[in-house]
C-alpha cells in the first residue's frame, strides 16, 4: 500500500471508530442515521446536502460515500453537480462577504 | 456509447458461464473471502432452497436483438442467431396446457424478432393465459414490420415490460446504445396512443429501471414518482408501474465491472447488503425459465449462466415433470446476492 493519508479503503472502517471509544462512537452512529432518516427533509433531500457539504468541507471520503448515496437515491449528474455549485457559492460568497471587512478598513486607515 | 459487440463475437472468455462464476466468487483474495450465498440462506433457514408453487413460465425466445446494452446479461445483439423454433414453440405450448400457470413471461434478446412471435402469443393467449413481453421499445421502430405490434399487442392484452433506465438522455444512451433514449421515447408515445399506460384502459406498460453503473437502484416508490412526473412532464408520456432492478454481476455487466475495475466492490456492496426478508420471495421460488432450445432452468440468470436445473430427469420441455421439479433444489451461486441485496430485485421490480 502505497503512503498516503487518505487510503479509500479506510471508509469502510469508519465504524471501527467505536473501538477507542464505544460509548461516544455508538451514540454518534445512533444520531448520524437518525439524521438521515426519511423527516421533514427526504433522504434524498439529506444526501444532496451531504455531497455538497461534503465537498465544502472537502472530506475525500464523504464525497465518495455520497457519491455513491446520491445515485443510489435515483438523483442524476446535473442534480449532484448543483448541489456542489451550491457549496461552492457559499464558499465563494463567504470570501466575497468577508472583503466588506476589508473595505471597512481600508477606508477606516486611508485617507 | 461506441458500437459494442457481444462477448461471443470478441471471443470473450465471459461466454462461460463457469468462467463468470470464478471470476464472481474466486478472482481475487477480496472476493475469496466475502460471505458464500449459501451460508447466507442457511442463516436464513432457507436451506435447502426449494421453490414454491409455480406461478410465472419465463421463456426467452432468443438471443437476437436490435440493441447491444452494456449491461445486458444475455450478451444479446444483432450477431447473435440463436432464436427459439416453432417446434419448441409448440412444446411449449403442449407443456403449458398442463400447467396451472396464469402468466407467461416473454423474453430475449428482443423476442419480437423471432419470425414465430405473433402466432405464439396467440397460441398462448389461446390458452387463456396472460402474456408479459418484455419490449426494449426501439424494436417498435428497428422495421416496418414491427410498427403495428403495439394495436397487436392491445388485441391480445399483452402486458408490456419496458426497459428505461432513465427519464433523461445521458444515462440510458450511455447505457443502451446512442440514441436509444429519443427512439424510446417515440416507442412509448406509439403504446400511449393506443391505450397503453392511459387510466381506465387495462393495457398495462410498466417501465423496467436499473441503475447506470456500479451501484443499488434507489427506492422504487420514489423513482416510480420521478419517472411518472419527468415523462409527463418533458414528454406526456404515461406508464402504470415502475419496476427497480439491480445490475445483475454476470456477462457483459460482469465485463463492466471487470474493466472497470469495480467488480471486488461491488460484490462486496451485495454481499453487504443482503436482506433476509427479500430472500424468501425471490422469482426463481415461483418461475421457471426455459432457453431458446428448450432448456429449462431455475431463472433466466442461471440459464445464461449454464447452471442446469437440479432435476436430471426433467431438463428439457420433452421431458417436463412439474412434480419431480417442484422438488428440486434450486442453484444457487455468488451471482445470487443480486437479487437479494437491499429491497430486493426480480423481473417484477423490488422484494420488500
Amino acid at each position: 500500500m502505497s503512503k498516503s493519508y487518505y487510503q479509500p479503503e479506510d471508509l469502510k472502517k469508519f465504524p471501527q471508530i467505536t473501538e477507542f471509544s464505544e460509548k461516544l462512537g455508538n451514540k454518534f452512529f445512533d444520531y448520524y442515521s437518525e439524521v438521515f432518516a426519511e423527516g421533514a427533509l427526504t433522504a434524498r433531500e439529506k444526501s444532496l446536502i451531504a455531497l455538497a457539504v461534503a465537498h465544502a468541507v472537502q472530506c475525500a471520503y464523504c464525497i465518495d460515500a455520497y457519491t455513491t448515496d446520491t445515485l443510489e437515491k435515483g438523483c442524476n449528474e446535473q442534480q449532484m453537480m448543483e448541489a456542489v455549485h451550491v457549496a461552492a457559492a457559499i464558499r465563494g460568497g463567504s470570501t466575497l462577504v468577508h472583503s466588506v471587512q476589508m473595505m471597512n478598513k481600508a477606508k477606516e486607515i486611508s485617507m | 456509447m461506441k458500437n459494442l459487440k457481444s462477448l461471443v463475437s470478441r471471443g470473450s472468455e465471459l461466454v462461460h458461464g463457469a468462467t463468470q462464476l470464478t471470476h464472481l466468487g474466486q478472482a481475487t483474495e477480496r472476493l475469496r473471502g466475502l460471505p458464500r450465498f449459501t451460508e447466507k440462506l442457511k442463516s436464513s433457514s432457507l436451506s435447502p432452497f426449494k421453490p414454491l408453487q409455480l406461478e410465472i413460465f419465463q421463456i426467452n425466445l432468443g438471443k437476437m436483438c436490435n440493441q447491444t446494452c452494456r449491461h445486458c446479461h444475455v450478451d444479446a445483439g444483432p450477431d447473435r442467431r440463436e432464436i427459439m423454433t416453432r417446434e419448441t414453440m409448440q412444446l411449449c405450448l403442449d407443456v403449458l396446457q398442463n400447467l396451472p400457470v396464469k402468466t407467461v413471461d416473454l423474453t430475449g434478446g428482443a423476442p419480437e424478432m423471432n419470425p414465430n412471435f405473433r402466432w405464439f402469443v396467440e397460441e398462448i393467449t389461446r390458452q387463456g393465459k396472460t402474456v408479459i413481453d418484455r419490449c426494449n421499445l426501439t424494436i417498435l421502430l428497428a422495421h416496418e414490420k414491427y410498427r403495428d405490434l403495439p394495436e397487436f399487442f392491445a388485441r391480445h392484452r399483452v402486458k408490456v415490460v419496458s426497459s428505461l433506465p432513465y427519464y433523461q438522455k445521458g444515462f440510458t444512451d450511455r447505457q443502451r446504445g446512442d440514441g436509444v433514449f429519443e427512439r424510446s421515447i417515440r416507442a412509448l408515445k406509439m403504446l400511449n396512443e393506443v391505450g397503453y399506460g392511459k387510466e381506465g384502459t387495462s393495457l398495462e406498460l410498466d417501465l423496467v429501471f436499473n441503475p447506470n453503473g456500479a451501484f443499488l437502484p434507489a427506492a422504487q416508490a420514489s423513482l416510480q414518482n420521478d419517472f411518472k412526473r419527468e415523462l409527463k412532464q418533458l414528454f406526456d408520456i404515461e406508464f402504470n408501474q415502475l419496476y427497480a432492478i439491480t445490475n445483475m454481476p454476470i456477462s457483459r455487466f460482469l465485463e463492466y465491472l471487470v474493466t472497470s475495475g469495480n467488480l471486488e466492490a461491488y460484490m462486496e456492496k451485495l454481499v453487504q447488503s443482503y436482506n433476509p426478508a427479500a430472500a424468501p420471495g425471490v422469482m426463481c421460488r415461483n418461475t421457471l425459465s426455459i432457453s431458446w432450445d428448450g432448456k429449462i432452468f431455475d431463472c433466466d440468470f442461471n440459464q445464461m449462466l449454464d447452471l442446469a436445473v437440479g432435476c436430471a430427469k426433467s431438463r428439457h420441455l420433452s421431458q417436463f415433470n412439474l412434480a419431480e421439479l417442484s422438488e428440486r433444489e434450486i442453484q444457487v451461486d455468488q451471482h445470487c446476492f443480486g437479487c437479494t441485496a437491499g429491497s430486493g430485485s426480480s423481473c417484477g421490480g423490488t422484494l420488500t
